[in-house]
């Protein structure tokens, strides 16, 4: 708690900030105040918590999930040969050039407004941070201690599973930190660009509605889930990697 | 037990030769240190022996058989501990037993045996961090002695230890030599640590190495740390130590 205490203040004195200057300006389609979005939240709690938030997550777990898979995989089939690291690496790379946005709506065109297209843009958005933080912990892995495995008469097999898995592991918590964040972002963006239900496109049709309140609303929503998502994965990660430091 | 015949290399990309027709012998039990200044070539022997590197031409021959053919027929203990920090001391020393696939059982009845042995039966539980320097090389040895191999080469182990640890874990090294009756090779460039362990030592003194000069420490074992003020050990003690001074590089 006592670690914390400078972020709450700082956060209370922002927020305290934002109220005044939305006082101020008087103008809640513009600027709502905090109390204005907290009011708001109440107010549409079925709504936002019952019908937008479980379609927001349907996306985001599922875009989570695979990317995850597919940026693991990515990172263990790279770390197999430099040949096959080059051949992969700058698709990797240019697929992080396209512009997310631009591309959704032909998502949308492939999928319709099915969960898919959705997924596809949170996977484009997550897999990749996963994929090269992944790929730097296995490479990580301290050439002399897998010298002493070989010494051993280990094979490949046994020099992943014995000593790149385990070196890998606190890079992969990172990675998953780094990834929440994203799945979610990806999966409001992708509502926000089309979408029949979720917190990203109930924030975009109150702004049509000029409701500020109602724009902010979801997305503090939205923050709230990516940071108790990003503190549970925190905790599993001190409760599990106590030799993080040693490496 | 262990016979190096005409053994050339070279580190490939560097220019200079390692080893130029190189040959010696070590015979079964004995304890051989071999000394020369850094960067001489101490540990290339280890890494052509455990097959890490491969000789441009000749041979290294274990009981009399290629090492090419061969398999666990030596352990290396390097200079760092390189326990793993996610295992606990005793999955430590368990590495090389389960890289040979013996059974759950047979591993946790030798890493029994062996944790008590080393002193650190106490500590099966306890992670590499939580040990001290000495310890964690007691494991290290005790890891290395679970490869079941006859032949052990020890990489400086003690060279990072405080001058009180070392000692005492020179005096246990002997012991355990002594109870195991293993063969072993000890890369060191302490004079004095080598003449207190070993029968035999190796000087390595140019580069390219092309020979060993071999000399017999004339004392036997038990050995207390009275013996080394003896004067015939002192004065190959410095004589070992004029021949290595003219190679170190200030």
């Amino acid at each position: 708690m006592r670690k914390n205490l400078p972020a709450i203040i700082l956060t209370t004195l922002l927020l305290v900030l934002w109220q005044v200057i939305a006082m101020g300006i008087n103008a809640h389609y513009i600027l709502p105040s905090p109390t204005q979005i907290l009011a708001k939240l109440w107010e549409l709690r079925e709504n936002l918590f019952l019908v937008q938030m479980p379609a927001t997550m349907g996306v985001t777990i599922i875009g989570l999930a695979i990317s995850i898979v597919l940026g693991i995989g990515l990172a263990v089939i790279m770390d197999l040969g430099p040949k096959i690291e080059n051949a992969l690496y700058p698709i990797i790379i240019a697929s992080q050039t396209i512009p997310t946005t631009a591309i959704a709506p032909l998502f949308v065109l492939w999928f319709g407004y099915s969960i898919w297209s959705k997924v596809l843009v949170t996977i484009l958005i997550t897999f990749f941070p996963i994929t090269i933080t992944v790929y730097d912990g296995l490479k990580s892995t301290k050439r002399e201690m897998e010298e002493l495995l070989i010494t051993y008469g280990a094979g490949k097999k046994d020099i992943f599973f014995k000593l790149k898995l385990p070196t890998a592991l606190p890079y992969f918590f990172s990675a998953i930190k780094m990834a929440i964040p994203l799945s979610i972002i990806g999966a409001a963006i992708a509502e926000w660009l089309g979408a029949q239900s979720g917190l990203g496109y109930f924030s975009k049709r109150m702004m049509a509605q000029l409701d500020g309140a109602g724009v902010f609303a979801p997305i503090v929503l939205l923050s709230a889930i990516a940071m108790v998502s990003v503190a549970i994965i925190g905790y599993l990660e001190e409760k599990l990697i106590k030799w993080r430091k040693e490496i | 037990m262990l016979e190096f015949k005409d053994v050339t290399f070279e580190y490939s990309g560097y220019d200079c030769n390692m080893m130029d027709k190189l040959s010696f012998k070590v015979n079964d039990g004995e304890f051989i240190s071999i000394i020369g200044a850094s960067g001489c070539g101490k540990s290339t022997v280890f890494r052509l022996i455990n097959g890490l590197e491969k000789p441009q031409s000749g041979k290294v021959l274990v009981d009399g058989e290629d090492i090419t053919l061969k398999k666990n027929y030596s352990a290396y203990m390097p200079q760092k501990d390189l326990l793993y920090p996610w295992r606990t001391i005793e999955k430590n020393i368990c590495l090389p037993m389960e890289i040979q696939k013996k059974s759950k059982s047979e591993m946790a009845q030798r890493a029994e045996e062996m944790l008590k042995e080393v002193g650190l039966w106490e500590y099966r539980n306890k992670y590499p961090k939580d040990l001290s320097g000495g310890m964690k090389q007691r494991a290290s040895f005790a890891r290395t002695l679970l490869t079941g191999s006859e032949l052990l080469l020890l990489d400086e182990p003690f060279s990072a230890l405080d001058s009180l640890t070392k000692i005492s874990l020179q005096e246990w090294l002997v012991d355990e030599w002594q109870k195991h009756k293993k063969t072993i090779l000890f890369v060191t460039h302490d004079v004095e640590e080598a003449l207190f362990l070993s029968k035999k030592i190796f000087i390595i003194k140019d580069r390219p190495v092309t020979y060993f000069e071999e000399y017999e420490v004339p004392l036997s074992y038990p050995r207390t740390r009275e013996d080394m003020k003896r004067g015939d050990v002192t004065e190959i003690k410095e004589m070992l130590i004029n021949q290595l001074r003219g190679k170190v590089e200030l």
